[in-house]
């Protein structure tokens, strides 16, 4: 796209997308830290998250302020507008993907060492989706590519065919032994996050293509988190 | 509205529902402006509707005002000027050699950039047109209009007590809506204004575009701007013009959100070089 005749305008918009590509990275940081620290129950990589979570808050509440001043200082119309609008859409949905990995990191001091590596590969699994996703929109958000904010936007389903089955999973270990609950509802809770984090990566996909057509994407999104409408078969409290 | 005639020019999705809900007031089909030698306006064809604002926008020079011009055959006072194709205002075709023009000017009433009162009085401003025009048999029923027009203006409560005075002595802003109560009083159709408030300020020019708000629910309005702005706020058609040429017309909450061509983006958005 050409230059504004007045130059700080360009400034004005730059700047907004350095901030937006700032807080991209710190995300992607805290997630990948959130999953290996649960991963290798590390509680004091933990504990940084945790910690760390404040700057993502700092920079969403920056990125308001300068869209904010932007939109009083030039009036935006067009792309303009639509370029500070989605950037405010963006930053909130990065700073809750912040809050996820955060949540996913308190959960870390709650495993134990007893608790079997394979019952945790399968979150893990989603977080490394998770972080795939996250990673391919911000490069999408980068470039403006709708096309390839599109892949993402689809791509999404996969992420939530692997949650039903990790979900699936671990009420099998539930139910198997009383015993594991607490650890696999934290698990759960972990896939949980991993899941909504993939959501807030297609609402980043999809006000990319709000800013580059003009228009909301009209396809419905293939919905394939089934979770919330499934029965558990087989089992009975009142047996109990 | 002539559908055999097809658009050159690339119109907004939501353009044929505003279209749809309003009578069509003027067509416009391949008209050209030439001043002597210069082209001013070339092949350019748009639909205007009734009860509506469209706002014409583009840089100095495009052609925005010749063509707002041409719709009360305002050109015809400048002698290098040649208008041809068609513009017809309700069927009838405006340069159709056996209309008379006063009469026209009268249906398509016009405000100018600068405020340009009569140096009489303000009453005189109103009462010149229909007096003119034979519209009133008698004193009460020309008054009767004068506050009516001025009324409409929203004037009159600024103005009820000193009719007799000379309309130069209001401020800039009342003398603008002066100007529209004179161009009402003649009972037009429509409604031209070639960039009526960029002698004012921010409060005159908010009171004339609340006046634009409220005649559009009679009128067909045409205004010329160079304030995108304005155009944003008082219209509900947006035509873009560049070089000449209409490049995009339509929908004004789609033309400044998500316009369809690159050069309107361009414009609208500060980029034109």
């Amino acid at each position: 796209m050409s230059d504004h005749i007045v130059k700080a305008y360009d400034e004005d918009l730059a700047q907004l997308k350095t901030m937006l590509a700032q807080m991209g990275g710190l995300v992607e940081q805290q997630l990948d830290d959130a999953i290996d620290a649960l991963y290798r129950r590390d509680t004091a990589l933990a504990d940084l998250v945790i910690q760390n979570d404040e700057k993502v808050d700092t920079l969403e509440h920056q990125v308001e302020e300068k869209a904010i001043l932007t939109i009083a200082k030039r009036q935006p119309v067009a792309r303009d507008l639509r370029e500070i609008m989605v950037a405010i859409r963006v930053a909130s949905d990065l700073e809750r993907i912040g809050d996820l990995a955060k949540n996913t990191a308190k959960r870390t001091h709650a495993m134990s060492d007893q608790l079997p590596r394979k019952l945790m590969a399968g979150v893990t699994r989603m977080g490394r989706m998770a972080q795939a996703e996250l990673k391919g929109i911000l490069d999408a958000y980068a470039r403006s590519d709708a096309a390839m904010a599109l892949e993402v936007w689809r791509s999404d389903e996969d992420l939530d065919a692997l949650y039903n089955s990790i979900f699936r999973e671990l009420l099998t270990y539930m139910m198997e032994d009383p015993r594991n609950i607490s650890l696999c509802t934290h698990l759960l809770f972990g896939a949980k996050n991993m899941e909504r984090i993939g959501d807030h990566a297609t609402n980043i996909a999809e006000n990319i293509h709000y800013l580059v057509h003009g228009k909301p994407l009209a396809e419905g999104r293939p919905k394939k988190d089934v979770t919330s409408s499934l029965r558990i078969e087989g089992f009975n409290p009142s047996d109990e | 509205m002539n559908a055999a005639v097809p658009y050159q020019t690339v119109v907004t999705p939501a353009s044929p529902r505003i279209m749809a809900e309003r009578p069509m007031k003027i067509t416009a089909r391949g008209v050209d402006v030439y001043y002597g030698d210069k082209h001013a306006i070339n092949q350019l064809s748009i639909d205007i509707p009734d009860r509506a604002v469209s706002a014409f926008i583009g840089p100095s020079g495009c052609g925005k005002s010749t063509f707002l011009r041409a719709i009360n055959r305002m050109n015809d006072t400048i002698p290098s000027c040649r208008v041809t194709g068609d513009i017809v205002i309700d069927g009838e075709d405006i340069y159709d050699s056996k209309l008379d023009v006063v009469q026209l000017r009268a249906r398509v009433g016009m405000v100018f950039q600068k405020p340009n009162p009569f140096p009489k009085a303000i009453y005189e401003n109103v009462a010149y047109g229909p007096r003119i025009h034979g519209m009133a048999k008698n004193k009460a029923e020309l008054d009767v209009i004068v506050e009516q027009s001025l009324r409409k203006a929203g004037l009159w409560e600024e103005v009820k007590d000193r009719l007799a005075h000379p309309g130069t002595g209001l401020s800039g802003g009342q003398q603008q809506r002066l100007c529209i109560a004179r161009a009402i009083a003649v009972n037009p159709e429509v409604i031209l204004m070639d960039e009526p408030c960029s002698a004012l300020d921010p409060i005159a020019t908010a009171k004339i575009e609340e006046l634009i708000d409220e005649l559009r629910q009679n009128y067909c309005i045409v205004i010329v701007t160079h304030s995108m702005q304005q155009a944003a706020r008082v219209s509900q058609l947006t035509a873009f013009f560049h070089l000449g040429t209409l490049v995009e017309y339509g929908d004004t909450d789609e033309m400044f959100t998500a316009p369809q061509e690159k050069r309107t983006q361009d414009y609208i958005t500060g980029r034109f070089g």
